[in-house]
């Protein structure tokens, strides 16, 4: 047999920048078909809308900023931001609320920070940050998922609400969204009922499904399956999800353990909000996540830490965007404390004088 | 320095040097208080009034001062001259005084003033100094000026409103309102809207220098290139 390469090792790096987004981008399907089912066509309408904007966006900045727009454009990376930041969206967001978002993500957080790999924030997160601190009220119109005593939008009604922002006649705004499983938690905590209390309430109790928040669980399940996957694929780094995951557990267990009747269950905790996409798809962003071992779990777990601290105690019913953007900012630092020993070389020596220094 | 150099002081001032485009001074009160014009425009010229009177009084006495204790009595006289403001806006702008409420005190430690009077005022004769703490500050409300402008726009959509804090009750209906029923981008008036309005405003600023530069470049190689051929 006869090899064609010769002499040093020459490993093929089979996964281009385009192949992994594009391969990311598949994985998201499954869980973004069970949103469409269960959430309408808004989900739909939203990820069109934030994929146009983005990809008007993407090459408007690259032609101002004189790069080559063929290469950058058709990477998918800028398809990718769009669909994370418009499933994180309300399905019936007015679509100027799409619009700021998306440009905001690739203009602000990635552009002008040097466009893909040298962002430090994740677009999408930033995206959604900026929508969600400045238009609170837009950023409640979730649509109720399947549940009986709602109404259920169709296709033109969803987009005339969208692009409109006025109700088809007959309805309300009370009959067409509802507040997440989340935010109803967090809202009754207040009120001081109990999670069991909640759970078997007349009017909210149906909206808790089985584990994590009817639909919720199944598109949360998807987005595991799919994640675990590429996971499994190489293509995302299992160390973060499984951080991530593995300190929500840890945390919101402990404290239900202590005191069941107002922390939820670790299982609502897994299985609501966006929690699997953040941990297998938005958490893993190669540009913005930590990239040592070591750091990577560490960073995982930062983030489950920053969600639970914020969903428990925070303004906010979910904080995966705000977790994700903390941990961002804290990924060099990670890096840098966590840099492997140098095959040859001892502690003391060259990348680690750091080691040393903290000695001091 | 010579006695000629007017128009470069004012240069400087307003642009080339200007506090809050160049030397990233005062940071603090321009973006906590430039949610809107009238506001930035209240602390700009307050800042400007101590910038004037400040560098007259530190020229005035740059010969008495020893160095050894020059930055205490710098920091001094311009506590006192804030004091002083501080008090005169309470007693004639009082509405103005309690919406920008901390951050009058807080000229004070506006880097800006003691930079100019360590850096200028202290090594110049007064009419010079009174000049360039009149352009430095002018440069400086431009900038608190036009921040506030851009974030009322965007967080408001309205301009010049609550005038009257400012200019009495004549200037009540002197609010421009862009846009009817505007629900407000709270971005814009949160903090991190007017980083990014300073930040888009300084790459502004740097794009226009790059463009003026390139063409007295240009023309340089102009004349350049035509006396060449000429000779």
């Amino acid at each position: 047999m006869l090899f064609k390469t010769a002499s040093s090792p020459h490993i093929t790096q089979k996964n281009s920048i385009q192949a992994l987004m594009f391969k990311v981008l598949l994985a998201m399907i499954p869980g973004t078909i069970a949103m469409i089912i269960f959430f309408g066509w808004g989900v739909l309408i939203n990820i069109i809308i934030a994929s146009v904007v983005a990809l008007l966006a993407e090459t408007l900045m690259l032609w101002i900023r004189k790069r080559p727009i063929k290469p950058y454009i058709t990477d998918g990376s800028a398809l990718l931001t769009a669909c994370l930041l418009a499933l994180a969206l309300p399905q019936l967001a007015p679509w100027w609320l799409t619009v700021i978002g998306t440009l905001f993500a690739i203009v602000v957080a990635k552009h002008l920070y040097g466009g893909l790999g040298f962002n430090p924030f994740n677009p999408a997160m930033v995206g959604y940050v900026v929508v969600i601190i400045s238009f609170p009220r837009e950023m409640t119109q979730w649509v109720p998922p399947l549940l009986d005593t709602y109404t259920q939008l169709n296709f033109t009604e969803t987009l005339s609400i969208i692009f409109g922002g006025d109700l088809p006649l007959t309805y309300t705004w009370d009959a067409i969204t509802m507040a997440t499983p989340l935010d109803t938690v967090k809202t009754q905590l207040g009120l001081e009922l109990s999670i069991k209390e909640i759970e078997h309430h007349t009017i909210y109790g149906p909206m808790f499904g089985s584990v994590g928040g009817f639909g919720w669980e199944w598109v949360n399940g998807l987005f595991l399956a799919t994640g675990l996957y590429l996971a499994l694929k190489g293509i995302i780094d299992w160390r973060i999800p499984a951080g991530l995951i593995a300190a929500l557990l840890i945390l919101s267990n402990t404290f239900a353990l202590y005191d069941y009747a107002s922390f939820t269950p670790p299982s609502f905790h897994l299985f609501s909000g966006g929690i699997m996409l953040a941990a297998f798809f938005i958490a893993t962003d190669p540009v913005t996540a930590a990239t040592t071992t070591k750091g990577r779990w560490l960073y995982g777990a930062g983030i489950g830490i920053f969600i639970f601290i914020i969903r428990t105690w925070g303004a906010y019913p979910d904080g995966i965007a705000f977790a994700v953007i903390l941990m961002n900012m804290a990924a060099p630092l990670l890096d840098y404390y966590t840099m492997p020993r140098a095959f040859g070389h001892s502690w003391t020596e060259f990348p680690h004088h750091h080691k040393v220094d903290d000695d001091e | 320095m010579k006695d000629d150099n007017y128009n470069e002081i004012s240069k400087n001032g307003l642009w080339n040097n200007n506090v809050a485009l160049v030397q990233l001074l005062g940071l603090c009160p321009l973006l906590a208080v430039t949610g809107t014009v009238i506001n930035g425009l209240g602390l700009g010229l307050a800042t400007m009034l101590t910038l004037i009177i400040s560098n007259a009084v530190v020229s005035l006495i740059r010969h008495l001062v020893r160095p050894e204790v020059r930055v205490p009595v710098f920091v001094l006289i311009i506590a006192s001259v804030v004091t002083a403001i501080e008090l005169a806006m309470n007693a004639w702008l009082y509405e103005l005084y309690t919406v920008l409420g901390i951050f009058i005190p807080l000229i004070v430690t506006n880097c800006g003033i003691l930079a100019r009077a360590e850096a200028f005022a202290s090594k110049n004769r007064l009419l010079p100094s009174i000049l360039d703490g009149l352009m430095m500050g002018l440069g400086f409300t431009l900038v608190l000026v036009t921040l506030g402008a851009i974030r009322e726009i965007l967080g408001y959509g309205t301009l010049f409103n609550n005038s009257h804090l400012m200019f009495g009750e004549l200037a009540h209906n002197w609010t421009w309102v862009f846009i009817e029923d505007y629900s407000g981008f709270l971005l814009a008036i949160l903090p991190p809207g007017a980083f990014i309005g300073m930040g888009l405003i300084i790459a502004l600023k740097n794009v226009i220098d790059k463009h003026n530069k390139k063409k007295q470049t240009n023309t340089a190689t102009q004349i350049v290139s035509s006396t060449e051929a000429a000779v």
